[in-house]
């Protein structure tokens, strides 16, 4: 509808500004932030338009390389999306990792977390997945995000929030943004870098966008200034598209309220199928303990199976999964969940 | 920023691309999936074929690659990342790149957030004669480094609007060739510099044809009028089929941690466009007009200043070729046009002819002659 919008209108082809579409960035602050949220309403932000998530992410580090001085480590969890490591590495910046997945559990290794971060060295850099952790699905409670919270604090790290699924893990954008909305409460400013590629299947169109909380509005306007000389020279301005698509569609409560619906109906569907997968494993007759799976959020959902099992549901049954056992759950279907269940436990019993 | 405008100064969606996008619009069978990183492949052959043309011998001996990239600078950026990666050693920072006096400024930036150590200018603009210094040119290059990187614009210089002659083009050629210097075109203007695309890509096709390896940074942002949906493409000539695979495979690399896949809208357009014999005679009727009505600016501001006898010769406006004009205005009297008469020029005393109408014509003309005279 909102493509439909924009082309009845007939605008020009004319650059964006070096930040990118106003009207986009400023929604994109407000669906991360929350509009009762006192960084949003205090104006102490920054929000640059970035080529979806992965632009976005690269235009904090070259931002953090530049500018951070005062460390040059980014923390990542183990695992974390594979695109990670080389991104912040080659805008010249050092790869460190705290554990996170449990692969005995299939769940999260909390104690092992906060070991790891309480050993972190002040002002060093840590990445957080906002929700839906990318590849394992394993997000923290809220409690465990409020004791993530106070531990950054206490070590005075400088929180790097990547949030690519808002609104397609839990089916609610602001349960999604709990953890940032949290975080920025209890007095940390975090940087962000938001993706619209999934939640609004936006992907082709590279519609992102990256944000600093500063201290003051003052603050936001240097490092708005700082951000568009690292644009400039990578591609002078960013692509129009995706982002006044997006824009339309936050900004006009008819079609906002549309695009909440459908996108809990994407997360519902994909919950459902985590759902189903489970019941039809134990029909199967598993005896085995799935309940990670609807444990679990998100697109990915790392099953527990060893690369033996793995490389069996390939070979044999035509199943296709990373050696680490993650399955895309949106691959299933109610036409295939069946299969897939019956599949699993071959390779399983 | 420089954008074309019509003779009633405003913005012009080409009539070519109103009737893609509808077309797109109206094929459902499309989506908004992501595309392959280095992007559409009928538009990276399409885009590569427009520049080296379609009787291009490194076409036919397959040793071409293409990368889909945001925009010109895009491109430009992409190709600095590999060439600092890969070119002249591993990750070799200090190899000099060799940069137009004056040039677009951002291409500075390009090459030191690339990571180049020793960015250097060549010789180009002769402000006294108005032209080009040819030898100062040449002088510098046979003093450069040998594996030097020189960024040479393919037409329509920007900002000072002068070109080589094909002749001159030969002599800058024969010296890269014997010194070994890697030729990187910047080419944003094909097509909307002289209104011939295959006249304003001469000089990167007769690179091609005496042998270099070579890189084409392409925009789409003028000639499509696509300026904001960031449509530009990396043409890679290489040795041989395997090098430009080798090649490509690294571009991969670099893409995918600078924006991952590129944007498909504009890439679209293009795409349809230059693969349709009808599309693509319209595109290079609409790209004529706009050519044509630059070309027809130049010709009028001339003659209305030679007519009023404004001191100083002036044929260098029609001379000059392009979006932008270097007028020979002094900073003194630049800044008596910003001020008093409004009319807005950079301070190098560059214009955007764009910015001329039938309608203004005549008072640019008086104003012009006002800030020499007084």
């Amino acid at each position: 509808q909102a493509e439909a919008m924009i082309a009845s209108k007939k605008m020009d082809k004319e650059y964006l500004p070096i930040a990118g579409l106003a009207d986009f960035t400023r929604a994109s602050a407000e669906l991360a932030l929350g509009e009762n949220n006192e960084a949003f309403k205090s104006g102490r932000y920054v929000t640059v338009q970035g080529i979806s998530g992965t632009g976005s992410l690269r235009i904090g580090a070259n931002f953090l390389q530049r500018f951070f001085k005062s460390s040059c480590n980014v923390y990542l969890p183990k695992p974390s999306w594979g695109n990670h490591t080389p991104i912040f590495r080659d805008a010249g910046l050092q790869l460190q990792a705290y554990r996170y997945y449990d692969p005995k559990t299939c769940s999260l290794d909390f104690s092992g977390a906060m070991d790891d971060i309480s050993k972190i060295p002040e002002k060093s850099i840590i990445l957080l997945h906002a929700c839906a952790h990318n590849p394992t699905g394993v997000d923290p409670r809220q409690e465990q995000w409020k004791e993530l919270a106070a531990m950054v604090k206490k070590r005075n790290l400088l929180v790097y929030f990547d949030m690519a699924y808002q609104g397609f893990a839990s089916g609610d954008i602001n349960r999604d943004a709990w953890a940032v909305r949290y975080f920025i409460e209890q007095g940390i400013n975090v940087i962000l870098s938001q993706s619209y590629a999934k939640n609004m299947g936006l992907y082709g169109e590279r519609a992102g966008a990256f944000t600093v909380v500063c201290s003051d509005a003052e603050e936001a306007k240097r490092v708005e200034s700082q951000l568009k000389i690292l644009i400039r020279p990578m591609y002078s301005n960013p692509p129009l598209n995706g982002a006044r698509i997006a824009s339309i569609i936050l900004n006009t409560p008819d079609l906002r309220k549309e695009w909440l619906v459908e996108v809990k109906g994407m997360a519902d569907r994909i919950i459902s199928m985590r759902t189903q997968l489970v019941s039809n494993l134990k029909k199967e007759g598993s005896s085995h303990n799935w309940q990670h799976i609807t444990d679990q959020i998100g697109m990915f959902c790392f099953t527990g199976l060893k690369p033996e099992q793995v490389e069996r549901l390939i070979k044999e049954f035509s199943i296709y999964m990373t050696k680490d056992g993650r399955i895309s759950v949106a691959g299933v279907t109610s036409g295939n969940v069946g299969y897939l269940a019956h599949a699993i436990h071959q390779v399983t019993k | 920023l420089a954008a074309y405008r019509t003779d009633e100064g405003q913005p012009w969606v080409l009539p070519v691309v109103k009737k893609v996008e509808q077309v797109i619009a109206n094929d459902h069978s499309l989506n908004h999936e992501y595309l392959p990183i280095l992007g559409l492949p009928e538009f990276r052959a399409n885009a590569s074929r427009i520049a080296l043309g379609d009787d291009s011998p490194a076409i036919k001996e397959n040793r071409i690659g293409s990368v889909q990239s945001l925009g010109g600078t895009g491109a430009l950026r992409i190709g600095a990342e590999f060439l600092r990666r890969w070119y002249n050693g591993n990750n070799n920072t200090a190899t000099p790149i060799y940069i137009s006096a004056p040039s677009w400024e951002n291409h500075n930036s390009v090459f030191v957030d690339a990571g180049f150590k020793d960015i250097r200018t060549y010789h180009y603009w002769d402000a006294a004669k108005r032209g080009l210094d040819l030898q100062g040119l040449l002088d510098d290059m046979e003093k450069a480094p040998e594996f030097s990187i020189f960024i040479l614009h393919a037409c329509a210089h920007n900002p000072t609007g002068t070109d080589p002659t094909p002749d001159q083009w030969k002599q800058i050629a024969a010296v890269m060739k014997r010194r070994f210097l890697f030729p990187f075109f910047d080419s944003a203007y094909q097509g909307f510099a002289s209104g011939s695309l295959d006249k304003d890509a001469w000089a990167v096709r007769y690179f091609v044809s005496e042998g270099f390896e070579l890189f084409c940074a392409q925009s789409f942002s003028k000639n499509f009028g696509l300026y904001n949906e960031r449509v530009g493409n990396l043409t890679v000539v290489g040795k041989d089929a395997d090098n430009v695979q080798r090649v490509l495979s690294q571009m991969e690399k670099i893409v995918r941690t600078t924006w991952s896949n590129p944007p498909s809208q504009g890439a679209r357009i293009v795409a349809t466009t230059l693969s349709s014999p009808q599309l693509f005679a319209e595109w290079k009727d609409n790209v004529k007009t706009m050519a044509d009505r630059v070309l027809l600016m130049r010709s009028e501001l001339r003659s209305r200043l030679e007519s009023l006898g404004t001191p100083g010769t002036w044929n260098h406006i029609t001379e000059q070729i392009g979006m932008f004009s270097f007028t020979g205005l002094n900073p003194k009297q630049v800044e008596y046009m910003i001020k008093e008469k409004h009319i807005y020029l950079m301070a190098s005393g560059r214009i955007n002819m764009c910015g001329l109408t039938t309608k203004n014509l005549d008072y640019v003309a008086k104003s012009i002659h006002e800030a020499v005279t007084k």
